[in-house]
Protein backbone atom coordinates (compact mmCIF):
# COMPACT_ATOMS: atom_id res chain seq x y z
CA UNK A 1 0.00 0.00 0.00
CA UNK A 2 1.58 3.88 -1.15
CA UNK A 3 2.25 5.90 1.74
CA UNK A 4 0.81 9.31 0.59
CA UNK A 5 -0.96 11.51 2.94
CA UNK A 6 -2.32 13.88 0.56
CA UNK A 7 -5.12 12.00 -0.64
CA UNK A 8 -6.75 10.54 2.30
CA UNK A 9 -10.26 9.51 2.64
CA UNK A 10 -10.28 10.59 6.12
CA UNK A 11 -9.30 14.26 4.88
CA UNK A 12 -12.67 15.95 5.95
CA UNK A 13 -16.48 15.68 5.87
CA UNK A 14 -17.48 15.21 2.17
CA UNK A 15 -20.53 13.25 2.57
CA UNK A 16 -23.57 13.99 4.21
CA UNK A 17 -27.01 12.61 4.69
CA UNK A 18 -30.29 14.12 2.85
CA UNK A 19 -31.06 15.13 6.72
CA UNK A 20 -27.86 16.93 7.05
CA UNK A 21 -28.23 18.90 4.14
CA UNK A 22 -31.25 20.35 5.06
CA UNK A 23 -30.21 21.82 8.09
CA UNK A 24 -26.62 22.91 5.78
CA UNK A 25 -28.95 24.84 3.28
CA UNK A 26 -31.17 26.16 6.07
CA UNK A 27 -27.63 27.61 7.15
CA UNK A 28 -27.03 28.85 3.91
CA UNK A 29 -30.04 30.70 3.11
CA UNK A 30 -30.03 32.63 6.51
CA UNK A 31 -26.10 33.83 5.79
CA UNK A 32 -27.15 34.92 2.64
CA UNK A 33 -30.41 36.86 3.81
CA UNK A 34 -27.68 38.44 6.64
CA UNK A 35 -24.91 39.39 3.69
CA UNK A 36 -27.82 41.17 1.82
CA UNK A 37 -29.47 42.83 4.49
CA UNK A 38 -26.02 44.23 5.47
CA UNK A 39 -25.15 45.35 1.61
CA UNK A 40 -28.78 47.08 1.38
CA UNK A 41 -28.18 48.63 4.66
CA UNK A 42 -24.32 49.65 3.53
CA UNK A 43 -25.82 50.89 -0.17
CA UNK A 44 -28.88 53.16 1.37
CA UNK A 45 -26.29 54.93 4.19
CA UNK A 46 -23.98 55.64 0.92
CA UNK A 47 -27.34 56.86 -0.94
CA UNK A 48 -28.53 59.06 1.94
CA UNK A 49 -25.70 60.04 3.92
CA UNK A 50 -22.71 60.83 1.60
CA UNK A 51 -19.93 62.15 3.27
CA UNK A 52 -20.22 65.35 1.37
CA UNK A 53 -23.21 66.33 3.88
CA UNK A 54 -21.76 65.10 6.98
CA UNK A 55 -18.70 66.01 7.44
CA UNK A 56 -16.44 65.84 10.69
CA UNK A 57 -17.64 63.12 13.45
CA UNK A 58 -20.54 61.97 11.76
CA UNK A 59 -18.84 60.40 8.98
CA UNK A 60 -15.73 59.36 11.59
CA UNK A 61 -19.24 57.55 12.81
CA UNK A 62 -20.46 56.38 9.29
CA UNK A 63 -17.38 55.28 8.44
CA UNK A 64 -16.55 53.37 11.25
CA UNK A 65 -20.26 51.67 10.58
CA UNK A 66 -19.04 50.60 7.02
CA UNK A 67 -15.82 48.93 8.32
CA UNK A 68 -17.73 46.60 11.02
CA UNK A 69 -19.84 45.79 8.89
CA UNK A 70 -17.53 44.66 6.08
CA UNK A 71 -15.86 42.89 8.71
CA UNK A 72 -19.20 40.93 9.86
CA UNK A 73 -19.80 40.62 6.29
CA UNK A 74 -15.82 38.66 5.74
CA UNK A 75 -16.56 36.37 8.87
CA UNK A 76 -19.56 34.90 7.80
CA UNK A 77 -18.40 34.11 3.90
CA UNK A 78 -14.78 32.81 5.83
CA UNK A 79 -16.75 31.26 8.44
CA UNK A 80 -19.78 29.49 6.63
CA UNK A 81 -19.46 29.70 3.25
CA UNK A 82 -15.99 28.88 3.19
CA UNK A 83 -16.53 26.56 6.22
CA UNK A 84 -13.70 27.37 8.59
CA UNK A 85 -16.07 27.60 11.23
CA UNK A 86 -16.86 23.85 10.70
CA UNK A 87 -13.19 22.91 10.31
CA UNK A 88 -11.07 21.89 13.12
CA UNK A 89 -9.66 24.51 15.48
CA UNK A 90 -5.98 23.78 14.82
CA UNK A 91 -6.23 24.80 11.04
CA UNK A 92 -8.67 27.79 11.83
CA UNK A 93 -6.18 29.85 13.70
CA UNK A 94 -3.44 28.78 11.90
CA UNK A 95 -4.92 30.78 9.12
CA UNK A 96 -6.66 33.27 10.76
CA UNK A 97 -4.52 34.76 13.63
CA UNK A 98 -1.24 34.94 11.50
CA UNK A 99 -3.10 36.72 8.94
CA UNK A 100 -5.24 39.20 11.05
CA UNK A 101 -1.59 39.61 13.19
CA UNK A 102 -0.36 40.84 9.94
CA UNK A 103 -2.53 42.99 8.45
CA UNK A 104 -3.29 44.77 11.67
CA UNK A 105 0.36 45.13 11.92
CA UNK A 106 0.69 46.28 8.35
CA UNK A 107 -2.50 48.99 8.50
CA UNK A 108 -0.26 51.06 12.01
CA UNK A 109 2.71 51.19 10.31
CA UNK A 110 1.46 51.98 7.07
CA UNK A 111 -1.09 54.88 8.56
CA UNK A 112 2.15 56.09 11.07
CA UNK A 113 4.05 56.43 8.48
CA UNK A 114 2.02 58.09 6.17
CA UNK A 115 1.13 60.53 8.91
CA UNK A 116 5.18 61.56 9.20
CA UNK A 117 5.08 61.69 5.39
CA UNK A 118 2.25 64.04 5.89
CA UNK A 119 4.27 65.68 8.56
CA UNK A 120 7.23 66.09 5.79
CA UNK A 121 5.14 67.61 3.18
CA UNK A 122 3.67 70.42 5.60
CA UNK A 123 7.10 71.30 6.83
CA UNK A 124 8.36 71.68 2.95
CA UNK A 125 5.46 73.93 2.15
CA UNK B 1 -9.26 8.17 -12.25
CA UNK B 2 -9.24 5.38 -9.81
CA UNK B 3 -5.26 5.60 -9.87
CA UNK B 4 -2.66 3.92 -7.20
CA UNK B 5 -2.61 7.93 -5.76
CA UNK B 6 -6.57 7.80 -5.45
CA UNK B 7 -6.46 4.73 -3.04
CA UNK B 8 -7.19 4.67 0.39
CA UNK B 9 -4.83 4.78 2.90
CA UNK B 10 -4.87 2.40 5.68
CA UNK B 11 -5.65 4.62 8.70
CA UNK B 12 -2.70 2.60 11.01
CA UNK B 13 -0.05 4.11 8.36
CA UNK B 14 -1.72 7.95 8.47
CA UNK B 15 0.30 10.26 11.15
CA UNK B 16 1.21 6.48 12.39
CA UNK B 17 -2.15 5.85 13.12
CA UNK B 18 -3.04 9.39 14.68
CA UNK B 19 -5.14 11.57 13.47
CA UNK B 20 -4.21 14.62 11.38
CA UNK B 21 -3.55 17.85 12.87
CA UNK B 22 -5.62 19.92 10.40
CA UNK B 23 -8.11 17.01 9.18
CA UNK B 24 -7.89 18.30 5.44
CA UNK B 25 -6.69 16.89 2.57
CA UNK B 26 -3.10 17.80 1.23
CA UNK B 27 -5.12 19.68 -1.79
CA UNK B 28 -7.38 21.85 0.53
CA UNK B 29 -4.79 22.74 2.99
CA UNK B 30 -2.45 24.18 -0.05
CA UNK B 31 -5.65 26.29 -1.39
CA UNK B 32 -5.72 27.43 2.25
CA UNK B 33 -2.35 28.38 1.80
CA UNK B 34 -2.28 29.87 -1.29
CA UNK B 35 -5.79 32.05 -0.02
CA UNK B 36 -4.07 33.51 2.61
CA UNK B 37 -0.56 34.77 0.71
CA UNK B 38 -3.42 36.12 -1.74
CA UNK B 39 -5.35 37.72 0.67
CA UNK B 40 -2.23 39.36 1.86
CA UNK B 41 -1.58 40.53 -1.63
CA UNK B 42 -4.79 42.31 -1.91
CA UNK B 43 -4.54 43.66 1.78
CA UNK B 44 -1.16 45.02 1.42
CA UNK B 45 -2.70 46.95 -1.93
CA UNK B 46 -5.77 48.14 -0.27
CA UNK B 47 -3.40 48.85 2.85
CA UNK B 48 -0.92 50.96 -0.25
CA UNK B 49 -4.44 53.00 -1.10
CA UNK B 50 -4.69 53.89 2.84
CA UNK B 51 -1.05 54.95 2.96
CA UNK B 52 -1.55 57.53 -0.06
CA UNK B 53 -4.83 59.08 1.15
CA UNK B 54 -3.06 59.27 4.64
CA UNK B 55 0.18 60.92 3.35
CA UNK B 56 -1.62 63.50 1.30
CA UNK B 57 -5.06 64.04 3.01
CA UNK B 58 -4.94 67.33 1.58
CA UNK B 59 -4.57 65.69 -2.30
CA UNK B 60 -6.86 62.90 -1.32
CA UNK B 61 -9.50 65.86 -0.58
CA UNK B 62 -9.70 65.82 -4.24
CA UNK B 63 -10.38 62.19 -4.94
CA UNK B 64 -13.62 61.01 -5.47
CA UNK B 65 -15.99 60.27 -2.48
CA UNK B 66 -17.51 56.76 -2.20
CA UNK B 67 -20.41 57.02 -3.43
CA UNK B 68 -19.77 59.61 -6.11
CA UNK B 69 -17.28 56.88 -7.80
CA UNK B 70 -19.66 55.31 -9.92
CA UNK B 71 -23.02 57.13 -10.75
CA UNK B 72 -24.07 55.27 -14.44
CA UNK B 73 -26.62 52.98 -14.71
CA UNK B 74 -27.56 51.47 -18.80
CA UNK B 75 -29.79 53.03 -20.86
CA UNK B 76 -30.29 56.12 -19.12
CA UNK B 77 -28.34 59.41 -17.95
CA UNK B 78 -29.93 59.76 -14.69
CA UNK B 79 -27.64 60.25 -11.91
CA UNK B 80 -27.27 57.03 -10.03
CA UNK B 81 -24.99 56.72 -7.46
CA UNK B 82 -23.83 53.26 -5.81
CA UNK B 83 -26.93 51.09 -7.58
CA UNK B 84 -24.82 49.76 -10.31
CA UNK B 85 -22.23 49.08 -8.10
CA UNK B 86 -24.91 47.46 -5.23
CA UNK B 87 -25.98 45.31 -8.40
CA UNK B 88 -22.48 44.01 -9.07
CA UNK B 89 -22.19 42.75 -5.38
CA UNK B 90 -24.89 41.37 -5.03
CA UNK B 91 -24.91 39.23 -8.28
CA UNK B 92 -21.17 38.28 -6.90
CA UNK B 93 -22.96 37.24 -3.50
CA UNK B 94 -25.60 35.34 -5.23
CA UNK B 95 -22.96 33.57 -6.98
CA UNK B 96 -21.28 32.63 -4.03
CA UNK B 97 -24.31 31.44 -2.76
CA UNK B 98 -24.95 29.15 -5.63
CA UNK B 99 -21.11 28.03 -5.03
CA UNK B 100 -21.99 27.01 -1.77
CA UNK B 101 -25.01 25.34 -2.84
CA UNK B 102 -22.85 23.30 -5.14
CA UNK B 103 -20.04 22.00 -2.62
CA UNK B 104 -23.93 20.93 -0.50
CA UNK B 105 -25.20 18.47 -3.20
CA UNK B 106 -22.02 17.46 -3.94
CA UNK B 107 -21.92 16.03 -0.03
CA UNK B 108 -25.39 14.19 -0.65
CA UNK B 109 -23.32 13.31 -4.43
CA UNK B 110 -26.60 14.72 -6.17
CA UNK B 111 -24.76 15.02 -9.32
CA UNK B 112 -27.54 17.12 -11.11
CA UNK B 113 -27.57 19.31 -8.02
CA UNK B 114 -23.70 19.87 -8.68
CA UNK B 115 -24.21 21.14 -12.69
CA UNK B 116 -27.12 22.67 -11.75
CA UNK B 117 -25.96 25.02 -9.05
CA UNK B 118 -22.43 24.99 -10.61
CA UNK B 119 -23.68 26.22 -14.23
CA UNK B 120 -25.60 29.21 -11.97
CA UNK B 121 -22.46 30.55 -10.23
CA UNK B 122 -20.25 30.29 -14.10
CA UNK B 123 -23.39 32.36 -14.67
CA UNK B 124 -23.05 35.14 -12.10
CA UNK B 125 -19.52 35.28 -12.57
CA UNK B 126 -19.58 36.36 -16.24
CA UNK B 127 -22.52 38.34 -15.72
CA UNK B 128 -20.14 40.56 -12.92
CA UNK B 129 -17.17 40.44 -15.09
CA UNK B 130 -19.59 41.72 -17.91
CA UNK B 131 -20.71 44.49 -15.74
CA UNK B 132 -17.02 45.35 -14.56
CA UNK B 133 -16.36 46.02 -18.41
CA UNK B 134 -19.32 48.21 -18.89
CA UNK B 135 -18.05 50.20 -15.54
CA UNK B 136 -14.55 50.24 -17.25
CA UNK B 137 -15.52 51.28 -20.74
CA UNK B 138 -17.99 54.05 -19.16
CA UNK B 139 -14.77 55.28 -16.75
CA UNK B 140 -12.28 55.22 -20.11
CA UNK B 141 -14.58 55.98 -23.39
CA UNK B 142 -17.47 58.62 -20.95
CA UNK B 143 -20.24 57.87 -20.30
CA UNK B 144 -21.51 58.66 -23.91
CA UNK B 145 -19.10 56.69 -25.52
CA UNK B 146 -17.69 59.59 -27.35
CA UNK B 147 -14.74 60.44 -25.36
CA UNK B 148 -11.30 58.94 -26.52
CA UNK B 149 -8.21 58.57 -24.04
CA UNK B 150 -6.25 57.88 -27.01
CA UNK B 151 -6.83 61.46 -28.47
CA UNK B 152 -4.00 63.99 -27.29
CA UNK B 153 -1.37 60.84 -26.97
CA UNK B 154 -3.46 60.58 -22.83
CA UNK B 155 -2.69 57.28 -21.83
CA UNK B 156 -5.61 55.03 -20.12
CA UNK B 157 -4.11 55.91 -16.92
CA UNK B 158 -5.25 59.35 -17.77
CA UNK B 159 -8.16 58.45 -17.79
CA UNK B 160 -11.45 61.06 -17.50
CA UNK B 161 -12.08 59.73 -13.80
CA UNK B 162 -12.37 63.05 -11.93
CA UNK B 163 -12.00 65.18 -14.90
CA UNK B 164 -13.74 67.72 -16.40
CA UNK B 165 -14.65 66.99 -20.24
CA UNK B 166 -16.52 69.25 -22.45
CA UNK B 167 -18.33 69.20 -25.67
CA UNK B 168 -16.93 70.97 -28.64
CA UNK B 169 -17.94 71.53 -32.29
CA UNK B 170 -20.96 72.55 -34.07
CA UNK B 171 -24.17 70.51 -35.03
CA UNK B 172 -23.05 67.06 -36.51
CA UNK B 173 -19.57 67.44 -35.53
CA UNK B 174 -19.64 67.76 -31.92
CA UNK B 175 -17.68 65.47 -29.72
CA UNK B 176 -16.53 65.29 -26.34
CA UNK B 177 -13.11 66.54 -25.05
CA UNK B 178 -10.96 66.01 -22.06
CA UNK B 179 -10.25 69.18 -20.63
CA UNK B 180 -8.69 68.44 -17.25
CA UNK B 181 -7.85 64.86 -15.64
CA UNK B 182 -8.64 63.56 -12.65
CA UNK B 183 -6.10 62.50 -9.72
CA UNK B 184 -4.03 60.32 -11.63
CA UNK B 185 -2.44 58.47 -8.51
CA UNK B 186 -6.34 57.69 -7.57
CA UNK B 187 -7.31 56.17 -10.99
CA UNK B 188 -3.79 54.16 -10.73
CA UNK B 189 -5.45 52.29 -7.84
CA UNK B 190 -9.01 51.85 -8.65
CA UNK B 191 -7.75 50.74 -11.93
CA UNK B 192 -5.18 48.29 -10.47
CA UNK B 193 -6.66 46.95 -7.60
CA UNK B 194 -10.52 46.30 -9.21
CA UNK B 195 -8.67 44.86 -12.10
CA UNK B 196 -6.53 42.61 -10.51
CA UNK B 197 -10.06 41.65 -8.79
CA UNK B 198 -11.30 41.47 -11.90
CA UNK B 199 -8.50 38.91 -13.57
CA UNK B 200 -9.35 36.96 -10.25
CA UNK B 201 -12.65 36.53 -11.03
CA UNK B 202 -12.23 35.45 -14.46
CA UNK B 203 -9.75 32.77 -13.67
CA UNK B 204 -12.52 31.96 -11.18
CA UNK B 205 -14.70 30.99 -13.79
CA UNK B 206 -12.26 29.06 -15.77
CA UNK B 207 -11.57 27.23 -12.93
CA UNK B 208 -15.34 27.05 -12.23
CA UNK B 209 -15.80 25.82 -16.14
CA UNK B 210 -13.02 22.86 -15.67
CA UNK B 211 -14.54 21.96 -12.89
CA UNK B 212 -17.93 21.95 -14.46
CA UNK B 213 -16.47 19.69 -17.28
CA UNK B 214 -15.16 17.48 -15.03
CA UNK B 215 -18.74 16.61 -13.15
CA UNK B 216 -20.95 16.52 -16.19
CA UNK B 217 -18.10 13.73 -17.40
CA UNK B 218 -19.18 11.81 -14.21
CA UNK B 219 -15.28 12.13 -12.65
CA UNK B 220 -15.92 12.93 -9.33
CA UNK B 221 -19.04 10.46 -9.36
CA UNK B 222 -16.30 7.67 -9.90
CA UNK B 223 -13.91 9.33 -7.61
CA UNK B 224 -16.40 9.00 -4.66
CA UNK B 225 -16.35 12.27 -3.16
CA UNK B 226 -16.89 15.83 -4.99
CA UNK B 227 -13.95 17.79 -2.93
CA UNK B 228 -12.40 19.80 -5.95
CA UNK B 229 -16.10 21.61 -6.19
CA UNK B 230 -15.68 22.59 -2.19
CA UNK B 231 -11.71 23.15 -3.23
CA UNK B 232 -12.48 25.58 -6.67
CA UNK B 233 -15.65 27.08 -3.96
CA UNK B 234 -13.03 28.42 -1.75
CA UNK B 235 -11.65 30.26 -4.40
CA UNK B 236 -14.48 31.54 -5.42
CA UNK B 237 -15.73 32.73 -1.87
CA UNK B 238 -12.03 34.32 -1.25
CA UNK B 239 -12.98 36.76 -4.47
CA UNK B 240 -16.38 37.28 -3.30
CA UNK B 241 -15.08 38.55 -0.30
CA UNK B 242 -12.42 40.94 -1.83
CA UNK B 243 -14.74 42.22 -3.58
CA UNK B 244 -16.67 42.95 -0.26
CA UNK B 245 -13.85 45.03 1.06
CA UNK B 246 -13.00 46.37 -2.38
CA UNK B 247 -16.41 47.79 -2.11
CA UNK B 248 -16.09 48.90 1.00
CA UNK B 249 -12.89 50.85 0.53
CA UNK B 250 -13.68 52.43 -2.85
CA UNK B 251 -17.20 52.74 -2.80
CA UNK B 252 -18.26 53.80 0.45
CA UNK B 253 -15.69 54.87 2.42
Amino acid sequence: MLVRDDIVEYSLDTHHSDEQGKVVRKKIWKVTAILSIITTIEVLVGIYLPKGDNPGLQWDLIKWGYIILTAVKAGYIVLVFMHLGDERKNLRYMILVPYIIFILYLIFILRTEALYVNDAWEFLK
Amino acid sequence: MAGAHTQQMDASTAWGGGTSPFKVSYGKLMMWFFLVSDGLTFGGLLCALGFAKFANPEWAASWPMGEEVFTHIPFTHMPAPLIYVAFMTFILIVSSVTMVLAVEAGHRMDKKGVIKWLMLTVVGGLIFLGSQVWEWSTFIAGPDGNLSTWHDNTTLQHNCYGGVYEVVGEHEHMHTEITSYGPTLYANFFFFITGFHGFHVFTGVLFNLLVLRNVVRGVYHRRGHYEMVEKVGLYWHFVDLVWVFVFTFFYLV
